[in-house]
């Protein structure tokens, strides 16, 4: 195991922090721990990194504890989201500070921060100043001192989130290219759940300092743990049902139980699991009413009132919303849900 | 000619007027101390000097307490920018990364010593002055001196170690900097802009001190500003003009070398209470 966090807890003062954390990383992987601001994951970013102290439990790297070191003795390097280079140096002397301690010979350092600038996509710039680049160019310089130490683990503190949107895709490209590249084990913090799931070999969902769920993107986007987890991740219809024995009723609709749950059910339903039809079918559907028709390029969302079980969200081809329009009359099946007992909140 | 001013319009002329006054005010003087400075003889309605000449240039220079006067002050000068340096910088540190308790009082404290009228703070200082021995020694005028500057030496590098961001210091830990290392390193050169300014700020008060030095370093330690009293009083006015220019050029060439890092900027978020 390249990472493991045992029990790890830490309370501020405040009463906010993380109890309870328990992570197993592999050699090689890229791992992302997701949540909304104030959820505790930073915090267990910086206890790896050493810039905290947990009030209990412990880390372990490449199966050494290294929960007594200060972070300059860890085999740990971190990106920080913002600020992270040295104004007074210029980029070849921003990568090379790290090795000069180190006490490296000059032609090693020298081949080890052009292969590092390469890496970045940054040959050249070794002469320039910070203030001379762009917010992505710096962003990718830290990254270039952190790989060329070569870490055990490369922690990441939302790196890219001070990015605007284009150049933010561009930079998750190039860092899943670079962890194939180098196999870097990478610790991952982000609030976007669409950065988590496009990097991600695996996602750690946090909410109100504890760990929702761990898996990879696409059982998290499948089967959400928790009805936190099947709210916070991508977009997601919640409909009142029944469970009785075998299925689960919304309306005329039949669902199997697979949980075995009992009474009052949310369903959750994700967008793309919904159909719309003009006429009611032979198949058993919902009446309701279209609210509203929004197009997003080249599709179109459309929400559907459905009375009393609630509104549900459909994707539709745009060429197909032609004979949709507001106040009209539709029927809605549902081939996919999960359920989730009623009184469990998010 | 009138067709020229119509064209350029009112607004332009007050504009026009304005910063010649302006510059009359400020440059004036200047220009009057130069002419001053270079005249032998100058009578009354004359608008320029009818001899020029070094003659108070030599006068001035060939007093031996004059010479060694404008010596002492820039050893004082010295001694008290490298003093409360030493003092001032660890101090600005502690105000911008540590919390304390009553941390935001002890940095206004240091408004106190300028609350006050300047002399009545001297006074008492040196009642204090003659208990501990130190009327008419070096030491004595250095610290009073300091006095001056505790302020602007404490607040300016405050800030400037606040603008260097807490993931800067991180980053250098995490790359594997000691806690010296990273201070040495990262810290203390990304602050040194502010630092050097509170310096050539403090040198240059030090150098213009006269009150207090007047009161702690009589008789045996005049400064220059100090010799300027007798010599205003002493002698013509021409002699007075060459040793303001001696006073002055110091305090230009500092600034002009300074003028890289003297920014509003710099100055600005020195006076900020957060």
């Amino acid at each position: 195991m390249q990472l493991s966090v045992r029990a790890l807890s830490k309370r501020y003062k405040t009463g906010d922090g993380v109890s309870g954390i328990n992570i197993d990383i592999q050699k090689g992987e890229l791992v992302t721990l997701l949540g909304p601001s104030g959820c505790g994951k930073t915090t267990v970013l910086r206890s790896i990194g050493g810039f905290l102290e947990p009030d209990s439990g412990d880390i372990l790297i490449e199966g050494q504890s290294v929960i007594q070191l200060p972070p300059e003795k860890r085999p740990t390097s971190m990106v920080f989201q913002s600020y992270n280079l040295w104004s007074h140096m210029s980029v070849y002397d921003n990568l090379a500070f790290g090795l000069k301690i180190r006490k490296k010979s000059k032609a090693e350092i020298q081949s080890a921060v052009e292969d590092a600038l390469k890496l970045v996509r940054l040959s050249g710039f070794d002469k320039k100043y910070p203030a001379e680049l762009s917010g992505g160019q710096q962003q990718r310089v830290a990254l270039a001192r952190s790989l060329l130490l070569n870490p055990a683990v490369l922690l990441l503190d939302e790196p890219f989130s001070a990015l605007d949107a284009k150049l933010r895709h561009e930079m998750r490209e190039e860092l899943r290219e670079i962890q194939m590249k180098t196999g870097l084990t990478m610790v991952f913090v982000t609030h976007d759940q669409e950065e988590a799931l496009s990097l991600s070999d695996r996602i750690i969902v946090m909410n109100h300092g504890r760990i929702e769920q761990i898996a990879e993107p696409q059982r998290i986007y499948d089967e959400p743990a928790s009805l936190y987890v099947a709210s916070f991740i991508g977009k997601m219809n919640f409909l009142r049902g029944v469970a009785a024995q075998e299925s689960i009723q919304i309306g005329d609709i039949h669902l199997p139980n697979e949980k075995n749950l009992d009474g009052q059910v949310i369903a959750a339903v994700r967008p793309e699991d919904v159909q719309l039809q003009l006429i009611a079918g032979d198949q058993p559907s919902l009446a309701g009413k279209i609210k509203q028709v929004m197009i997003l390029g080249h599709y179109a969302e459309v929400t559907v009132d459905l009375g009393q079980l609630g509104v549900v969200r459909a994707f539709l081809n745009k060429d197909r919303v032609d004979q949709l329009h507001t106040g009209k009359d539709i029927y809605v099946t549902i081939s996919k849900m999960i359920a989730y007992p009623h009184e469990e909140s998010y | 000619m009138f067709w020229y001013w119509k064209h350029v319009g009112p607004r332009r002329i007050i504009e026009f007027v304005l910063l010649t006054l302006f510059a009359i005010f400020f440059a004036g003087p200047l220009v009057n101390l130069l002419v001053l400075a270079f005249t032998e003889k100058w009578n009354y309605p004359d608008i320029l000097p009818q001899i020029w000449g070094f003659k108070w240039w030599k006068f001035v220079l060939a007093k031996d307490d004059i010479v060694s006067s404008i010596s002492l002050s820039f050893l004082i000068a010295t001694l008290v920018t490298l003093l409360s340096i030493v003092i001032c910088i660890p101090a600005a540190y502690a105000f911008a990364r540590l919390q304390f308790p009553l941390k935001r009082m002890f940095l206004f404290s240091f408004l106190l010593t300028h609350a006050f009228p300047k002399m009545g703070l001297y006074v008492s200082i040196a009642v204090l002055f003659y208990q501990l021995g130190l009327m008419n020694t070096l030491l004595g005028v250095v610290l009073i001196h300091m006095i001056n500057v505790l302020m602007f030496m404490t607040w300016i590098p405050t800030s400037a170690f606040r603008n260097v961001h807490r993931a800067q210091e991180e980053s250098a830990r995490d790359v594997g900097a000691s806690p010296f290392k990273v201070f040495r390193s990262i810290t203390l050169p990304m602050a040194m802009p502010g630092i050097m300014v509170a310096s050539i700020f403090t040198f240059l008060n030090s150098l213009d001190e006269a009150q207090g030095t007047f009161l702690v370093g009589i008789p045996d330690y005049k400064t220059m500003p100090v010799v300027m009293y007798s010599i205003i009083s002493d002698f013509p006015s021409s002699a007075g003009a060459v040793f303001s220019i001696i006073l002055t050029l110091p305090t230009i060439i500092l600034l002009v070398a300074a003028q890289r890092l003297v920014s509003a900027d710099v100055l600005a978020s020195g006076f900020q209470m957060k």
